[in-house]
């Protein structure tokens, strides 16, 4: 919301107090929805449990005791330890900071690549929107999941790749939001005003154009979050996602489940913890829809 | 309508030649090379070995030509060696594991759309009753929490706790319970969304009124007047879902050690096995392409109101 903020803030004064009312309202309506205020809670918690993990970790995420391998949850391992003698909590902890890392860093990229291209195409049209939307649909007709493993067996693993292959292919979809919204609000009559006071063609675009489109671009950056930590998770749980030791939640799971009939804990823990995350942002995704566009539904 | 229709297939081969192009491309920049040693921090080979294993695998020749020879050779089915299972090739392997990932994905996309219908049309009949809430929590959990984690959640509830299914294993039909249900949970749960939107919106139309005005029952109401409209949108997810099925396989088959081609492909991924990797790829491709056209043309018989 703060970067909206910034990106609304228009120097007519009349344009920035509407449009802050409707974030406003927008916040009013989030607020009485239980659900996604709950959701968001957890949210919170989990960015806050994300940035003070070195406080919170009772042990550091790689220390081993060989001597307590695959302990089941006790006072001294509230959660038991895992299958080289590492205190789960703790990495449970650290594995907060990669879900939300990739969560909201992975979005970054994408609202960088895919709005600017959106725009230009909706904006511009002619060859290149023919263009783009003919490689929009190729890109559709590839099973994302499938394109993003295979870049990650190109690109191997790590924190860095694992932005650049969600980067790669989670664009399109708000490429094509932004295109489709610009296409619209090009021709209302406010545009033309402005273009005829002597709005040059970055400014319309910028201040005039994107204010209005940006509903809908929020609603797809909130579900675009848990869509990456879902694919983080996915990659680090068939082993080309997050390199060990960092310790990954879907990397915790794919581990433990081989040894889940005789150590549950292993895979029960950080799958527990992917379904709460994964849940808490749908709800709180669902909410920012139903605040900022009633009409939809 | 059939020049819709071979439109339609034609652009099947530029589909599918994108994609062959891409994942060759993707696969080669990678660093890993078969003709690396096998055990981690061997010694290299030879460079004489090393240029006859290039030979033997055409990895010699130059990047477009290794391309139309791959191209060739895989319209006529043939993918050549396994760089992992060298005595097999990669045809028997897939023409092995295929069927079976083929018989997991039919019965989570038949049990995806059965439950899903159902839950849908139950959730938009006692709209905002226990039904509702029922069926919109089940859907939600479906959708949003990734399918191997469901898996291990199914694993814990109905092998441990009630010992009822085994926790992997593809033998008997007992087997496939388990994989069957974590893979067609979020299907269905996307369906049964659909389904409830669209119910609702038709409960209300007009010549739903009409049914109920002439007098007929609330069964034949739902099932002979709105049930067939509420479907024609829901059709219109198949060809997504066929996709998650696909992908979704790759996680269920791993979690229950189910032979299929979704397991085959995540460890070939670790194997750099390029052979496999690409007609996996290409295999997947392929049949979501030809699911996705079939699933446009059945929109149109289904909906006469569509003309191409």
């Amino acid at each position: 919301m703060g970067r909206a903020a910034v990106a609304v803030a228009v120097p007519v004064d009349e344009t920035r107090i509407r449009m802050s009312s409707l974030w406003r309202d927008g916040a009013r309506r989030l607020l009485r929805n239980r659900l996604a205020l709950a959701g968001g809670i957890v949210v919170v918690l989990l960015c806050l449990v994300a940035i003070f993990a070195d406080f919170l970790a009772p042990l550091p995420y790689t220390k081993s005791n060989f001597g307590r391998l695959n302990e089941a949850p006790s006072r001294e391992y509230p959660l038991g330890t895992d299958q080289l003698g590492r205190d789960l909590l703790s990495r449970m902890i650290y594995g907060a900071r990669v879900s939300m890392l990739v969560g909201l860093g992975a979005q970054v990229i994408v609202v960088l690549i895919g709005v600017p291209i959106g725009a230009l195409s909706g904006y511009l049209g002619g060859r290149m929107d023919i263009f783009l939307t003919r490689f929009i649909d190729v890109m559709y007709a590839f099973p994302r999941l499938l394109f993003v493993i295979l870049v990650m067996s190109a690109l191997g693993a790590g924190l860095m790749n694992i932005f650049i292959a969600i980067g790669l292919t989670g664009w399109v979809g708000i490429a094509r939001q932004t295109r489709a919204q610009v296409l619209a609000i090009k021709e209302k009559e406010f545009v033309d005003g402005a273009r005829a006071l002597g709005a040059g063609f970055g400014r319309l675009l910028a201040c005039h154009i994107l204010p209005n489109a940006l509903t809908p671009i929020v609603v797809a950056v909130t579900f675009g979050i848990p869509e990456a930590i879902f694919t983080e998770a996915a990659l680090s749980f068939i082993g080309v996602g997050i390199n060990p030791p960092t310790p990954s939640w879907g990397q915790m799971v794919g581990e433990g489940q081989q040894y889940i009939r005789s150590y549950w804990h292993l895979c029960v823990f950080p799958s527990i913890a992917i379904a709460i995350t994964m849940l808490s942002f749908t709800f709180f995704g669902d909410g920012v829809r139903d605040a900022l566009d009633p009409k939809l539904k | 309508m059939l020049q819709y229709v071979v439109s339609r297939i034609l652009w099947l081969i530029p589909t599918l030649l994108a994609m062959a192009l891409v994942t060759f491309l993707v696969m080669h920049a990678t660093p890993g090379s078969p003709l690396d040693p096998v055990a981690e921090g061997a010694n290299p080979l030879s460079p004489e070995a090393q240029k006859n294993l290039a030979a033997h695998y055409g990895l010699d020749r130059p990047l477009h030509e290794q391309f139309a020879i791959f191209v060739g050779k895989a319209v006529r089915g043939d993918f050549g060696n396994s760089f992992v299972y060298k005595t097999r090739t990669v045809r028997e392997i897939i023409v092995d594991t295929f069927p079976i990932s083929l018989l997991l994905g039919s019965m989570a996309l038949a049990l995806a759309i059965v439950g899903g219908l159902t839950l849908g049309i139950l959730a938009a009949i006692y709209q905002n009753r226990t039904w509702d809430y029922v069926s919109v929590s089940l859907a939600t959990v479906g959708v949003a929490v990734p399918n191997f984690v469901l898996a291990v959640f199914l694993i814990i509830l109905f092998s441990f706790v009630l010992p009822l299914f085994p926790t992997g294993g593809w033998d008997s039909p007992r087997d496939w319970v388990l994989p069957t249900v974590a893979l067609a949970l979020a299907p269905m749960g996307i369906i049964a969304r659909f389904t409830r939107a669209s119910m609702l919106e038709v409960i209300r139309a007009d010549y739903t009124l009409t049914a109920r005005a002439k007098g007929l029952g609330e069964v034949p109401v739902i099932f002979k007047h709105a049930l067939k409209n509420a479907f024609i949108p829901v059709v219109t997810l198949l060809g997504p879902m066929f996709a998650a099925v696909g992908t979704g396989s790759f996680f269920v088959e791993s979690i229950f050690r189910v032979p299929g081609m979704g397991r085959f492909f995540v460890l070939s991924m670790t194997g750099r096995d390029y052979p496999m990797i690409m007609a996996v790829v290409l295999t997947y491709g392929a049949f979501l392409a030809i699911m996705n056209l079939v699933v446009d043309l059945l929109y149109g018989v289904l909906d006469p109101r569509i003309r191409y």
